[in-house]
């Protein structure tokens, strides 16, 4: 079956969006809105949230410095040889829920991922203003093709659970709630049905 | 007895599992067609049009099409006349180990109390019933967890009869949301014990998407939940739109007087699977 029937207006007009996030940049950011990402994200996920958690717990510097930041919720394929990186597509994010406030305090500006969050990470989302953006779950390979160059920053043994430096080019993606405390599967589930 | 060796059986799963990673089987490339062709939400249309573009590269260029290839789930029909020379089990599970090492496929499983992960993607779940004939027939499903953790299962009384259970799957079905990467397909088993109903929810995925139960009633059951399910409006990913679930496949099983089991096991839209025989 040719599949080259199948061309899709999503990837044209998207908004153009550098990560680490700019001045104000989300401040133009509408739930709803169809982004492109072009810059540096580093990513977690189950482990790599434990463990930076359990670093502040201890009273330790992290890895990393998530002020201004987005952080992808993914944990990659192995990259064949002659690959930047297997498909690399976004796990649900309602797991990372109960880590995401503390790393908002920090001045985290964003977090990438799928499905919906807790009431109490967008209360503190409000607070920090940060935003949450979904991308397309399960379209791996095709994303994996957005991602430029992949960097292992800590937690090697944690496997795909790494915290991973990324740099990607007009990685497309979806704001989900807005620094104003939209949400967007809310308003699709009533507006698009 | 015809008689299979341990290291083909190894060599066949070996396969099937790298196979399955990259590419997806016609049933369920035609069921997202369809359902991109009858899409009411241009979003979601949009999105639609993204997953198909995803499983063509996918398996172009041998790369997986979702980066959570799951635990492996190994429904193994075995012929009663087959005599496997050496183990069987640990025939499957280096069938595993190796597919998930030499296909570049994530290796996913970890203790459940220590989330210390074993590095092979094993053990992986085995499935292992006997039947007639000379054959052994060897599903693979890699079980992607953003969409199993959407799964449930409730020991309803009898007394909730034929509404309990629509109820009770369209409820779990919708509360799900975006999570679970809809449209998927929802696998329910009704009856049996506790177990016997998760397993046969679970079994219900491997029937091509669509396939309607050979049951009449069963069949209408399926059609009414479908539409429940689709008409909240949750949609591809959350998105909105008419496309919620792709399927629904219902298992049942005789169960007990006192009891009505029902297990809902979610699948995501990138419902890989892949079977051989031997």
């Amino acid at each position: 079956m040719s599949l080259l029937r199948f061309r899709p207006t999503f990837l044209e007009n998207l908004k153009e969006i550098k990560v680490p996030f700019e001045d104000q940049a989300l401040d133009s950011l509408v739930a709803g809105d169809l982004i492109s990402l072009t810059g540096t994200m580093y990513t977690g996920r189950d482990q790599t949230h434990r463990r930076l958690c359990a670093l502040l717990d201890e009273g330790k510097d992290l890895p990393v410095d998530l002020a201004g930041q987005l952080l992808y919720y993914v944990g990659p394929t192995p990259a064949k040889p002659g690959q930047v990186i297997g498909a690399a597509g976004p796990t649900t994010s309602y797991r990372m829920d109960a880590y995401t406030p503390r790393l908002l305090s920090l001045g985290l500006k964003g977090t990438l991922g799928k499905g919906a969050r807790s009431q109490e990470v967008r209360e503190a989302m409000r607070k920090s203003k940060a935003v949450y953006l979904a991308t397309i779950g399960g379209a791996g390979a095709l994303l994996s093709k957005c991602i430029k160059s992949s960097e292992l920053i800590a937690f090697e043994d944690a496997g795909a659970e790494a915290l991973f430096r990324f740099e990607v080019e007009e990685f497309p993606a979806i704001v989900i709630n807005d620094l104003a405390g939209r949400d967007f599967y809310e308003i699709a589930a009533t507006q698009n049905r | 007895m015809r008689e299979i060796e341990g290291r083909e059986i190894t060599e066949a799963v070996k396969s099937i599992v790298i196979d399955a990673a990259c590419g997806l089987e016609p049933d369920i490339l035609d069921a997202l067609v369809a359902a991109r062709d009858r899409e009411s939400c241009a979003l979601s249309q949009n999105i639609l049009d993204l997953l198909l573009i995803n499983a063509d590269i996918a398996s172009r260029e041998s790369i997986p099409v979702c980066q959570d290839t799951g635990v492996g789930v190994v429904f193994v029909l075995l012929g009663q006349d087959v005599k496997v020379i050496g183990d069987l089990y640990a025939a499957l599970q280096e069938g595993v180990r190796s597919g998930y090492d030499e296909g570049f496929l994530r290796k996913s499983v970890c203790d459940p109390l220590t989330r210390v992960n074993t590095g092979t993607n094993t053990p992986a779940v085995i499935h292992l019933e006997l039947e007639p004939g000379d054959q052994i027939r060897i599903f693979f499903l890699p079980k992607g967890c953003g969409s199993e953790n959407m799964s449930g299962l409730v020991m309803l009384p009898p007394s909730a009869g034929r509404e309990g259970i629509v109820n009770y799957v369209v409820e779990t079905a919708v509360a799900a949301g975006p999570n679970p990467c809809p449209p998927g397909i929802v696998g329910v088993g009704i009856g049996g014990t506790f177990e016997q109903a998760a397993i046969i929810s679970k079994k219900a995925l491997l029937r091509p998407v669509g396939e309607k139960s050979p049951r009449a009633d069963v069949a209408a059951l399926e059609e009414e939940i479908l539409s429940r399910i689709n008409e909240k409006g949750t949609g591809v990913h959350g998105f909105g739109g008419n496309n919620s679930m792709l399927a629904v496949h219902i298992e049942t099983c005789p169960t007990h007087i006192a009891s009505l089991p029902v297990a809902v096991n979610i699948q995501c839209h990138a419902h890989r699977h892949k079977e051989i025989v031997l």
